[in-house]
Formats: C-alpha cells, sequence, structure tokens
C-alpha cells in the first residue's frame, strides 16, 4: 500500500521512463502510456495483491494483470520494473535487439511480469477470462486485472470475451477501458466511436463503474469501489476517462503522438514538464 | 505385402472422444472448450463426466482460442474442439499470438478436416490446415489415421508441453492398427517394408496407401509404406532411410498440395537427398458438396491415383 503522494511520484517516475524508452530507440506508443500511467502506478503499486519478486506464471494465490492494447508496453514495462519483476536497468533494452522487452509484451524471451504476448488487438480480454476461469475452478478468490483500449473494443473479438464473461459469471475480473478516444488514424467519434460505451458493457450483463484515470485521488477512490463489486455474479468494468499524453502539454488533445517518437528538442521540453523524483531514472 | 485387418469401420472423431474421455480420468488438470459443435465433435461423453471442466464457448472460435491460452496460463491442459475450418484459418491470429508465440500448452482438436466432411462442401472443407499450423514456430502436427490411432494421439499430446494441433475427421473409415498401440509424437511407422517406391501418407490417405501398395503388389511393384502421423516435427530419420533404399517416393495427403505433408518431404529430401517425388494431394483448388468417396475420385486422392503417382515417379527414377 502506497499514500498518495507515493503513488504521484512514482507515477512521475513511469511517465518519465515512458518518454525516455521512447526517445531512446526512436520508436514505440508513448501517448497511450502516459496516458495510463497513473492507473498502472495505482494498480501495480497500491491495488494488486501480487509477488513481483518471484514472478509465478500460473499467479497461483495471487492476482494476475494483461494488458490487452500491448502497444502502451512502455508504461507496463516501467511498473514491472520499478515493482520488481526485472532489474529498473533493463529498461534501456526496450526494443533493442536481444532484449527481453520487445516492442509488444511477449512471454518468448522470459520477462518476468508477461503471462500472454498482446499487441495483435482484442486478444487480451478473452485471455484474461481464460485465466478467471481457471482461478474459479481451482477456487483461488484472487483478481484477474486488464487493461484494454478503447479503440480496440473495435475488434469482434473483444464482444465475444465481453459476452463470455458475463454469461458465465466471471464477477472476478476487474477491467479498465483506456478510455481516451484517441486511436492512431484521429478520434474514435470520428472513426467508430462508443458514445454510450458503459452503456454496451452494462447491456451485455457488466457492472459498470466511471472514473477518471488521470486523477489519482479519484483513482484511490473508485477502484475500492469496483473491487467491492467482485464476487457478486457480474464482471466489473471501469469506463476509465484518460488524456492521451497526459503529463505533457502538446502531446494531449492530440492522437499525433500514439506511436511517435519525440525528437531532442520535443524530448527536452516534455522532460522538463515532469519533475526528477527522488525514484531516479533508470 | 502385408495384410492389414480391418477390425471395425469408425470415424476418427470418435477416437478423439474416447481419448477426451479417458484423458479427463486419467488427469483432472485436463478441461476441454467447444464452440457449438459438442455433438459433431464427439465430446458429449467428456462434458456429461466433468461438466465443471467443460467450457461451452458458443459460437466464438476466437473467444475460445483465448480462453484456452488463459486455461494453459493458469496450468490447466486445455483441448478445444471444433471443425477443422474453425480451428485454423477463422482463428490463425489468436493462434499466432495467444498461443503459439506464447508457448501455451493448448492442444487444438480439429474435426471434419478435408474433402470427407462431404456435402457439406468447400466452406467447410478445409484443406489448408496442415499448411497454417506447420508455420507457427514450436506447434506441434498430428493427423492419425483412424480410430484407434487418433484415441492414442489425444491421450498422447497431452503428455507434451505445448501447442499441439490434432487434426481428424467425419466419415466411418477402416480402423486398422492396433486398439493398445503407444502413440509416440514424430515416430513414422512402417507399415509395409518395399524395395521400389516409398509411399509417405497421413491421415486418411494411410487407408488408401495401402490399397495402393496391394494394387502395386499385383503388378509386381514393392511398395513401401510409412504411415507420417506426424506432420511437424517429421521423422526425417524414417523418411531418409526409406528415400535411400527405394530411390523414388509418392506422398499422399487429403490437403492442398501447397503447404501439406508433400510440401515437408520435398523440402527435407531437396535438402539432404533429391530424388524425384509425386505428389497425391488437392492441386489449388477448392472442394465441393458430394460423397466421401465421390469427392475422393473426382479431386485425384483414390487408390487409382496412388498407384499411377507411384508408377511415374519410379519411371523418373
Amino acid at each position: 500500500m502506497a499514500t498518495l503522494a507515493e503513488l504521484q511520484t512514482m507515477a512521475t517516475q513511469v511517465r518519465r521512463d515512458i518518454l525516455r524508452m521512447v526517445y531512446n530507440v526512436q520508436s514505440g506508443h508513448p501517448g497511450g502510456s502516459l496516458g495510463c500511467a497513473d492507473y498502472f502506478t495505482a494498480v501495480f503499486f497500491h491495488f494488486m495483491k501480487h509477488n513481483p519478486a518471484a514472478f509465478d506464471m500460473q499467479a497461483r494465490n495471487q492476482d494476475a494483470f494483461f494488458l490487452s492494447n500491448g502497444h502502451i508496453s512502455p508504461a507496463y514495462y516501467s511498473v514491472l520494473a520499478r515493482s520488481g519483476y526485472f532489474p529498473v536497468p533493463e529498461l534501456n533494452t526496450f526494443r533493442k535487439l536481444n532484449s527481453r522487452l520487445q516492442g509488444h509484451p511477449a512471454t518468448h524471451e522470459g520477462l518476468p511480469g508477461i503471462r500472454v504476448a498482446t499487441g495483435s488487438l482484442g486478444q487480451g480480454l478473452s485471455v484474461a477470462a481464460g485465466m478467471a476461469l481457471q482461478k474459479k475452478l481451482d477456487k483461488d478468490p484472487h483478481t484477474i486485472w486488464v487493461l484494454t483500449g478503447d479503440g480496440e473494443l473495435q475488434e469482434g473479438q473483444a464482444w465475444e470475451a465481453i459476452m463470455y464473461a458475463a454469461h458465465n459469471k466471471l464477477d472476478n475480473m476487474l477491467v479498465a477501458v483506456d478510455f481516451n478516444k484517441q486511436q492512431i488514424d484521429g478520434s474514435t467519434v470520428d472513426i467508430m466511436g462508443f458514445s454510450e460505451l458503459g452503456n454496451k458493457f452494462a447491456s451485455f450483463g457488466w457492472e459498470v463503474v466511471q472514473m477518471d484515470g488521470n486523477n489519482m485521488q479519484e483513482i484511490l477512490t473508485v477502484v475500492p469501489q469496483a473491487q467491492a463489486r467482485l464476487g457478486m455474479g457480474k464482471p466489473v468494468v471501469i469506463i476509465m476517462k484518460t488524456e492521451m499524453g497526459q503529463g505533457v502539454d502538446f502531446m494531449t488533445g492530440t492522437h499525433a503522438w500514439h506511436g511517435k517518437a519525440p525528437n531532442a528538442e520535443q524530448f527536452d521540453n516534455a522532460m522538463a514538464q515532469l519533475p526528477v523524483t527522488e525514484l531516479g531514472d533508470y | 505385402m502385408i495384410k492389414f485387418e480391418v477390425t471395425a469401420q469408425k470415424d476418427t472423431r470418435s477416437g478423439f472422444g474416447e481419448g477426451l474421455l479417458e484423458l479427463g480420468r486419467q488427469n483432472d488438470q485436463v478441461v476441454a472448450l467447444c464452440a457449438d459443435l459438442t455433438g459433431s465433435l464427439m465430446m458429449d461423453a467428456f462434458k456429461n463426466e466433468f461438466p465443471h471442466r467443460f467450457f461451452q464457448a458458443g459460437i466464438a472460435e476466437a473467444n475460445m482460442m483465448g480462453l484456452a491460452a488463459g486455461l494453459a496460463t493458469g496450468g490447466k491442459i486445455p483441448f478445444t474442439g471444433t471443425f477443422a475450418n474453425f480451428s485454423t484459418g477463422r482463428v490463425y491470429d489468436q493462434i499466432r499470438q495467444s498461443i503459439a508465440y506464447s508457448d501455451k500448452n493448448v492442444k487444438i482438436c480439429a474435426s471434419h478436416a478435408g474433402l470427407t466432411l462431404g456435402e457439406d462442401g468447400a466452406t467447410h472443407q478445409i484443406l489448408e490446415d496442415l499448411g497454417l499450423m506447420k508455420m507457427l514456430p514450436g506447434m506441434v502436427v498430428i493427423n492419425p489415421c483412424d480410430f484407434n490411432q487418433t484415441k492414442a494421439a489425444t491421450i498422447a499430446i497431452a503428455a507434451h508441453h505445448g501447442p499441439v494441433y490434432l487434426r481428424f475427421g467425419r466419415p466411418k473409415w477402416p480402423v486398422f492398427t492396433p486398439a493398445d498401440q503407444k502413440f509416440v509424437i514424430g515416430k513414422a511407422l512402417m507399415l509395409n517394408e518395399g524395395t521400389d517406391v516409398s509411399i509417405f501418407a497421413t491421415g486418411h490417405m494411410v487407408w488408401k496407401a495401402i490399397q495402393a501398395g496391394e494394387a502395386l503388389a499385383e503388378k509386381g511393384i514393392s511398395a513401401e509404406i510409412v504411415n507420417i502421423h506426424t506432420i511437424k516435427p517429421l521423422d526425417a530419420e524414417a523418411v531418409l532411410n526409406s528415400a535411400r533404399k527405394t530411390r523414388c517416393v509418392v506422398t499422399a495427403e487429403e490437403h492442398q498440395m501447397n503447404g501439406g505433408l508433400g510440401d515437408s518431404i520435398a523440402q527435407l529430401l531437396a535438402r539432404n537427398l533429391p530424388l524425384p517425388v509425386e505428389m497425391v494431394a488437392v492441386n489449388d483448388s477448392f472442394g465441393e458438396s458430394g460423397k466421401p468417396e465421390e469427392l475422393l475420385v473426382k479431386y485425384h486422392l483414390d487408390t487409382p491415383d496412388i498407384v499411377a503417382a507411384a508408377e511415374r515417379v519410379m519411371a523418373r527414377k
């Protein structure tokens, strides 16, 4: 458990990590990573019951986390490293040859903390539902945490999983949708929007909670409310409003930074907006 | 030519169903998933005996593959069941990313493969599945020849850690392998030793190859017949040893010529022992509705086609 101030500091450090990783290799997805930095931090450093020092693929007697929108791997890698799954300096290998930190998360290189490859979108909810089934079968009361993008929900498989989880009462699943309304080609409102996303989940039989995913105080209030609804016969979804690029002014309000690395000048500008923390850069 | 006794006419999918039930009794980590084809896949017995370990996915195969990956992540040994078409092409990316690349211990069990699905026609008669699956790194690809072998293979793959594609079919087919056989993944089975031509067959075509061997024997041709039940990993030693002896090769499969067993054997020979090869397979065509035997005749997958291929390839020596 961590204090609000500690979590806010960690989220700032995670954002610094994201920018440094993406800038370092001039490749990767900073926008969504920055937008989800607060939620990732809260889940990995406050809510999730896990044992980073001894990664167990099977997550026996602990929670498991799945990132469905695998392209926001910089944020995922940062919280995995800083919570103890692997050494923080390894963040420096992101997207480089022979690294365990692949462009999109993968199990193939044996990076502790990753349970399935993601990146081809729409698959994470299904895999998470499978592990939720396994936990029920083995009478393990722990929670399956999932983060999925909103644009990703354009994939039909996501709705297969959403239908399945409700029908089969997978009330050990806590899913957050990164509702930033942006995707590569533009705004989801223009491309294929979800103005009634919460209602869609509700009509499929899910418990729906709304939250500002860039307000740590609100995250600390709302996530426990979502957790309190677990175990009552329905899977739970948090529709989490975020800003793509949150924390860096020129990266917000646009889809432009979905998958683009900053140049030197932009990097300096961005880093100047994120104060150095006592945690230190990798 | 060894005489093979046909002990029964049974569908290979029923061998899967019996094997799965036996596995369920042996190993409580074995779970099964099906996408609304429980009866067709002969999974009812497992479902009835182990209702808590059976998961009905509905008509949502992509999700079923993901569920299987998740169950495997938690330590279960999931067996998915649907038609071969919906077990492969429909869910290729799910298998590729969530199962194969993620090294999940999922057994993809696929019925109604090939032309012998029959009357349902080309929409369901997948002839590309072996190729799709064998291209995936780490995927084991198995196509047993009869009921007994399918049952033995079903039981054997549970002990192999990693993704497996197990292909079987719908029609009643001669049963000629022993009921008590031990199935060894990747180990080809010598059915009949010969000296003039090697016939490497898989799945339903193994029986056709045996019949072809008998017809060739009547013509004074000594055919070596090998059952390649495992397409990947291919038993290279068995193939090369046979080819060294006979100096010419016929392959037979209920699959497209592109990407199937013939391709695998031709590649092996091209790299190690270049020899003439003839392939009995579907030649870049979709199937159509009809009775299984009618289709095998029309698409040149019948006994006389193997005989003709053997004579052609011997002439090329």
